[in-house]
């Protein structure tokens, strides 16, 4: 059922895209963090942003995740009805259905995005609860059969993340996040601070989910192997805008401005 | 036009930013087509652009100008203006690429490595897998290696991984970046048979092979890539 899910999202309807950017800006002051933004996200499509620190690949992140108000531009995301609606002028309540069940939102630092003090299977119950699930019977089977899914023992689902070595925080965090079936998950340098070891573990990990659930993502990174491995396509960001854009592969194998060529060329061989 | 692949005054050079600009000439005026069936065999010494031609086709390396046509899903699709999702869509459907090296995820199965592509289109896992298992078996990878990944593997085994994954898919596009490099005498043998199938089948196939008896066996045509070297 995961394969024929997959090869829908990626043959059947997603002609229409499930996120745009247009003309996307964010200024501090005089401080432009990001300028002048535009591309279109379909369904199943994973989306690597790459720069270095303070190119403003955060500030792009947070501005298409409905966190900051854009000073310039707007994003518009396809609802569960069809209709594309501009983020800016959605009502309180479609926002919080947005965060709570049509998006996830992965962040570097897995206590951002757990509760470090209540169980692994009420991290993961929480948000079910949030979207009206009520039966705690039904609630646990799925919160453990999440744990499965990201490889956490079950055994462990009374447990708090704070007992939790780094890899299972963060896979903790990946299972409350998709636990709701979300269409666009939002990552912020996922892999970021785990060991290389975990951090293979996680990308496989990740990389199955995405493409069995047909999910869209966007992946902030600036592990330059972290974006081979999960996207599709990559913008390259520097100075606050996008300078390189194009399939993966293509910018990583045949870069064509002068910074992905830095970029590319800095990566130090294993 | 029957042709699957018809690339037309295709030219590509590198300007390298990092050495002061300097612009690195590949190839230019690359025309040549393929038609179902064929195996068309790139010739040339090394660094006269062969493999540069081949990223081209799959979409790896971009275009400066020219044509790249490939017939996809009963339509002409040029894939040096094509947009990112178009040339997934035709890597998916149409074109599958045996590189020079295998490049596989850490953690992941001989066998799932291989099951990917057909995975990737749809079919259930348990019946990539078994297709999985009967190429590698063909290609004399010893069963007990399936589970593990690739990445501890001997040169050829890797190859022949890589062999069996692009083999895998009935795509009606093959590239093929020296195949059969570092293969025994045994597993060329069944390259080549793999090959032959592949036309038989309808295939249309670009390849590049140095060895001389190889290119013998698999080739209907070969392409003098020297007449598109680009360095003046």
């Amino acid at each position: 059922m995961a394969e024929t899910k997959m090869a829908e999202t990626l043959n059947g309807d997603s002609d229409q895209p499930l996120l745009t950017a247009e003309g996307l800006g964010k200024s501090y002051g005089h401080l432009m963090a990001c300028r002048d933004v535009s591309f279109a996200l379909y369904p199943g499509e994973v989306l690597a942003i790459v720069g270095e620190s303070g190119s403003g690949k955060s500030t792009l992140l947070q501005l298409l995740s409905a966190q900051l108000t854009p000073s310039a531009g707007s994003v518009s995301y396809r609802m569960r009805d069809g209709v594309m609606r501009d983020l800016a002028a959605l009502g309180e309540a479609e926002r919080r259905f947005l965060f709570r069940t049509d998006w996830g939102y992965v962040h570097q630092d897995p206590a951002m995005g757990l509760r470090m003090a209540v169980s692994a299977g009420a991290n993961v119950g929480e948000r079910l609860m949030a979207v009206g699930w009520n039966h705690y019977g039904r609630i646990r089977d799925t919160a453990s059969s999440w744990l499965e899914r990201v490889e956490i023992d079950t055994g462990r689902i009374d447990d708090a993340p704070r007992t939790y070595s780094g890899g299972m925080r963060q896979r903790l965090q990946i299972a409350r996040n998709l636990v709701t079936e979300p269409r666009l998950v939002f990552m912020d340098e996922p892999t970021g601070g785990l060991d290389v070891s975990v951090q293979a573990r996680l990308l496989d990990l990740m990389r199955n989910l995405v493409s069995e659930l047909g999910l869209a993502a966007i992946v902030v990174t600036h592990d330059l192997a972290v974006a081979r491995l999960l996207s599709h396509r990559v913008m390259v960001m520097k100075g606050g805008r996008v300078i390189e854009t194009g399939l993966t592969d293509q910018v990583l194998d045949d870069p064509c401005e002068p910074y992905t060529q830095l970029l590319v060329s800095s990566i130090l061989p294993a | 036009m029957t042709a699957m692949i018809d690339i037309n005054n295709a030219q590509k050079s590198f300007v390298m930013h990092l050495q002061g600009g300097i612009e690195l000439p590949v190839v230019r005026g690359v025309s040549f087509h393929v038609e179902p069936g064929e195996c068309v065999v790139l010739a040339g010494p090394s660094g006269a652009g062969k493999s540069s031609i081949l990223k081209m086709i799959f979409g790896n390396y971009r275009c400066d100008s020219g044509r790249i046509g490939i017939r996809h899903q009963g339509t002409q699709i040029d894939l040096a203006k094509a947009e990112p999702r178009q040339i997934l869509s035709v890597r998916r459907a149409t074109i599958g690429y045996v590189s020079q090296f295998l490049r596989a995820v850490p953690r992941v199965a001989t066998i799932d490595v291989v099951a990917e592509p057909l995975i990737a289109n749809g079919v259930a896992r348990a019946e990539a897998r078994e297709k999985s298992g009967q190429l590698l078996r063909r290609l004399n990878i010893p069963e007990r290696l399936w589970a593990l990944p690739p990445s501890t593997f001997s040169g050829g085994e890797q190859q022949r991984v890589n062999i069996a994954r692009g083999f895998i898919s009935d795509l009606p596009i093959l590239l093929l970046d020296e195949p059969t490099a570092s293969l025994d005498a045994a597993n060329r043998a069944v390259v080549v048979e793999l090959v032959d199938s592949k036309k038989r089948q309808g295939v249309a196939m670009v390849a590049i092979v140095h060895d001389d008896e190889i290119r013998h066996l698999i080739a209907d045509r070969i392409v003098d890539v020297t007449s598109f070297a680009a360095a003046a």
